[in-house]
């Protein structure tokens, strides 16, 4: 990783080489390595050293985006060039106002020293532990750890300058028992030492153990208890479906209409947060804005949606800071998903279901349709059947076909504990009890 | 670039690796973006690195940079070498290697047209002129047209003395017209969906598609839907048409045969495959007679044709199911051993920072005899289904369901009544098993999205394939109300 005065010093450079009326410099440093492993043992290890910047050159009002790994000054200035004779060929761009000006940021620690020094033999080893309580029980497992130091600098000729260095760790296991057991389990942190493996391999073998030979249930509507891996794949695909100011710009969003009205239950609150240290946080977005929280649901009530620079210019609204990097079709994004924690104990969650699902993840979930946000996808690693407020016995593995809305609107608790998930995006999230899920179908 | 591979390979070799190779690479990529009018992105990018891979205590390592000087090359090396003793800690099989004589060549996409000295404006001149038809259309809220060109140069060479060169085009293009409305949001594309249908070719593959022509059509049928009737619910025949019945292949055909995944070797992520290894050479029955699926990585203009594969093994063609029966999988050099194979050159990585892994490369339902319009005629009752909208399958790649942008009611041989919100669902062996006819309207479509892995990489895949007819299908899933 560079220093940050030699990151200042790059942008700075770039921004030098620029005759745009604005110049945007994006810089990402990456160091990753992940660790895979699968039919007990390390079959893939990888380690990863990149530099990117992206340089977003700004005429009048037509916009040319391009981008190098490369850092020498011939590279800088051919990445400058091609931005600039992009943007001459451009055409006008009249809903185009200004990049961003400087803001003040508020520093946030998103970084591990622990999570920076690990190395491919304490990956190992944490595999390791897994692995070994996998084979004594003659199981199998598979999964992965990966640990990466992710650099972010901003700077654009209007006088922006953010830089962000950050840490993450991830690690996720599926243990697979005999007569179709298996078991899953997640964590993802800024601080690869606070993982437990032993508790982790506890909670995936235990799982794996008690889910072999499964019945097979009637589809059809059930309560459900929904565990945290679970609600943020939901929660992933409902920000996907419109928690964003473009979808709603273009009326495609189901929070169109309904801004001030209850779309979920009242015990219901989703935000975004990228200061909440259970999280990853980062206190800008990729335009250099400092981030806001924001209260999207909240108590049930529809009330925000993130933008960046183009969407709050658009409709002169307030400029939330949630750019993805430039060019940017998608719109912003709420990058640091959360939802606020409820008062139930585990235990809680289960109580009072006459007879009902718990799942401990999905699997392969995809848009169904966004305004109804319906959504479909399989339960894995984990699906049992509740009766008396018990896990009785394991179940086959369900499609489901669900409107996310509905399934929120029917939350009838909420877990104290969160825990930070990860799978296209990551959120920090707890487990929910709702009274509407529909299983549509079930696998062999 | 071959003084930087020499010295990762010597370095490796002197620290102990029993196999190496490296891979460097530069990937440069164009893409263009418009939306009602406005060139919504316009950007290139040029993304370049190298890395090595090493058989080091009998496990497997790999290293990448995307600085290229002697001194990094020697510095990856010796990581990647010190990642393999990593991995040897936690045990397991040692990787064997299926044989390969000393590859040396070099190989580039034939093309007509170099999408990167086609001028800017020319290309964005198509777009918004396929934009402004769609929006010509009263009703249609949001229209996008999408290109993207890639060139990839690379470098492979390996211990064993293979040195092969490499530059791979690909160019792609499609535009969408969406429509809103009501609590409803619908849209068609053209000539596919999710941002472009893809190939290894050169800008001539965008300019036969003739976008702008396409463009009113789609945003008709876009606004139409709005008020067209639900996808009925029920057991019924459907024929798809071919980009759908290409999706069908990729997901429920494609991913199972990948062999690392059969093995458990993706079971961590998206899982394993229904297709285990006791099914080959067993006669074991994937769909019905009219069923004939190849993977070949020799079809001309398919996003997954190249020279040779990430691993330095030719290009080749694999039966995969022949007259119905499971023949073959995709194969790579450390798991073809496994079945007492060779590998069949299906190895590929999405960059220089990616290990190389087993991936699809043109796998293709072979042509039929059927015009579709017979087909349609042939059909007392059923939906015709056209273009996805959705996807997903369960973690065996048996469970899976799929949305389609569009569908048509068929009574009595005629297409009737235009339908919204149309999905499917089934179990893979026995909707292959219900396919009953394939036409002759086969087409190349690219998969340019294809997500496999951890780190995750995206590749590019070819499915050749037509519309065909499958019977006593699940239709209408979920609660849709009115």
């Amino acid at each position: 990783m560079l220093e940050e005065k030699d990151v200042r010093a790059l942008t700075e450079k770039v921004l030098g080489f620029s005759k745009a009326s604005q110049t945007e410099v994006l810089f990402l440093g990456t160091d990753r390595s992940l660790t895979r492993f699968a039919n007990n043992y390390i079959h893939q290890n990888v380690a990863e050293t990149n530099t990117a910047v992206s340089v977003r050159a700004v005429l009048g009002n037509k916009i040319g985006v391009a981008s190098t790994n490369k850092i020498d000054d011939e590279s800088l200035r051919d990445v400058v060039n091609r931005a600039i004779a992009i943007a001459t060929v451009q055409v006008e761009d009249p809903e185009f106002q200004s990049l961003p000006g400087p803001q003040p940021i508020t520093p946030v620690n998103g970084y591990s020293e622990r999570t920076a020094s690990f190395g491919p033999e304490e990956r190992a080893r944490g595999v390791k532990v897994i692995v070994d309580r996998a084979v004594a029980k003659g199981y199998e497992s598979a999964g992965a750890f990966e640990t990466a130091i992710q650099q972010v600098a901003v700077a654009n000729s209007l006088g922006v300058f953010a830089h962000h260095i950050g840490t993450e760790a991830e690690f996720h296991t599926v243990v697979m028992a005999d007569a179709g057991g298996s078991g899953y389990t997640q964590r993802v942190s800024m601080d690869a030492g606070t993982f437990d493996f032993e508790a982790l391999a506890t909670e995936a073998v235990e799982k794996a153990e008690k889910s072999r030979n499964p019945i097979e249930l009637p589809v059809g509507e059930y309560r459900v208890v929904l565990d945290s891996y679970a609600v943020g794949e939901m929660l992933q695909y409902l920000a996907f479906m419109g928690l964003s100011a473009l979808a709603v710009q273009e009326e495609r969003s189901f929070m169109n209409g309904h801004f001030g009205e209850r779309i979920v239950a009242e015990s219901v609150s989703i935000y975004d947060d990228a200061f909440d240290p259970e999280g990853l946080p980062i206190g800008f977005d990729f335009e250099g804005v400092p981030k806001q929280r924001l209260a999207m649901i909240d108590h049930g009530i529809a009330r925000a949606v993130p933008y960046d620079s183009f969407t709050a210019n658009r409709e002169g609204k307030p400029n939330t800071g949630h750019a993805l990097p430039a060019p940017n079709t998608f719109g912003p994004f709420p990058a640091n998903l959360m939802m606020a924690a409820g008062d139930a104990s585990r235990d809680d969650l289960f109580k009072g279901v006459e007879r009902g699902v718990y799942v401990t993840r999905f699997h392969y979930c995809n848009v169904v349709h966004p305004v109804r946000t319906l959504f479909t996808g399989m339960t894995r690693d984990g699906t049992f059947l509740i009766e008396n407020g018990e896990l009785t016995k394991p179940v086959k593995n369900f499609r489901f076909t669900q409107s996310i809305l509905e399934t929120l609107g029917a939350v009838e608790a909420i877990s104290r504990q969160r825990i930070q998930v990860r799978d296209y995006t990551t959120s920090v999230v707890p487990a929910i009890r709702s009274g509407k899920f529909n299983f549509t179908g079930l696998t062999q | 670039m071959q003084d930087l591979a020499n010295t990762a390979l010597n370095i490796a070799l002197q620290l102990g690796a029993t196999y190496a190779d490296v891979r460097v690479m530069e990937r440069t990529v164009e893409s263009i973006s418009v939306k009602n009018g406005r060139v919504e992105a316009l950007s290139s990018s040029v993304d370049s690195g190298f890395n090595v891979r090493v058989i080091v205590s009998g496990a497997w390592g790999f290293a990448s940079s995307a600085r290229m000087d002697m001194k990094e090359a020697q510095k990856v090396a010796t990581q990647a070498v010190a990642i393999a003793k990593a991995s040897a800690l936690v045990g397991g099989k040692v990787p064997r290697l299926s044989p390969l004589a000393p590859q040396r060549g070099s190989y580039i996409t034939p093309f007509k047209r170099d999408p990167f000295t086609v001028p800017l404006e020319e290309k964005v001149s198509l777009l918004l002129r396929a934009d402004e038809a769609m929006r010509s259309v009263k009703g249609v809220s949001i229209a996008t047209g999408n290109m993207e060109f890639g060139r990839e140069r690379k470098l492979f060479a390996s211990s064993e003395g293979s040195l092969i060169e490499q530059t791979l085009y690909d160019s792609g293009a499609a535009i969408t017209a969406e429509a809103v409305g009501d609590g409803e949001i619908q849209q068609r594309s053209y000539p596919n969906s999710f941002g472009r249908q893809a190939g290894t070719a050169g800008y001539e593959f965008v300019e036969v598609m003739n976008l702008p022509e396409h463009g009113q059509r789609i945003g008709e049928e876009a606004v139409k839907l709005l008020t067209a009737r639900q996808c009925p619910s029920g057991r019924m025949t459907i024929i798809l048409d071919g980009p759908q019945t290409a999706l069908q292949v990729h997901e429920s055909c494609g991913h199972p045969i990948e062999l690392d995944r059969v093995l458990g070797m993706e079971a961590g992520f998206v899982g394993k495959s229904f297709l285990t290894v006791d099914k080959l050479g067993t006669n074991f029955r994937y769909g019905s007679d009219a069923v004939n699926i190849v993977a070949d990585a020799t079809t001309p203009g398919g996003l997954g044709t190249f020279g040779w594969d990430d691993e330095g093994v030719p290009a080749q063609r694999t039966d995969i199911v022949k007259r119905g029966i499971f023949s073959g999988y995709l194969m790579s050099r450390d798991t073809a051993p496994e079945l007492g194979l060779s590998s069949n050159g299906c190895v590929r990585a999405d960059g220089w920072n990616r290990l190389p892994m087993i991936r699809m490369t043109n796998v293709s339902l072979l042509p039929g005899t059927w015009k579709l319009e017979d087909l349609i005629a042939d059909t007392d009752e059923g939906l015709y289904l056209c273009t996805n909208r959705s996807w997903s399958i369960d973690d065996r790649r048996l469970n899976f369901q799929f949305g389609t942008e569009i569908g048509w009611e068929i009574k009595n041989g005629k297409l009737g009544a235009m339908l919204k919100n149309c999905t499917y669902t089934g179990i893979t062996p026995e909707f292959w098993g219900s396919c009953d006819a394939v036409c002759d309207d086969w087409v190349v479509w690219g998969t340019p999205n294809c997500g496999k892995g951890e780190p995750m990489q995206v590749m590019r895949t070819g499915h050749g394939a037509a519309s065909a007819r499958f019977r006593n299908v699940q239709v209408g899933v979920g609660k849709w109300g009115q």
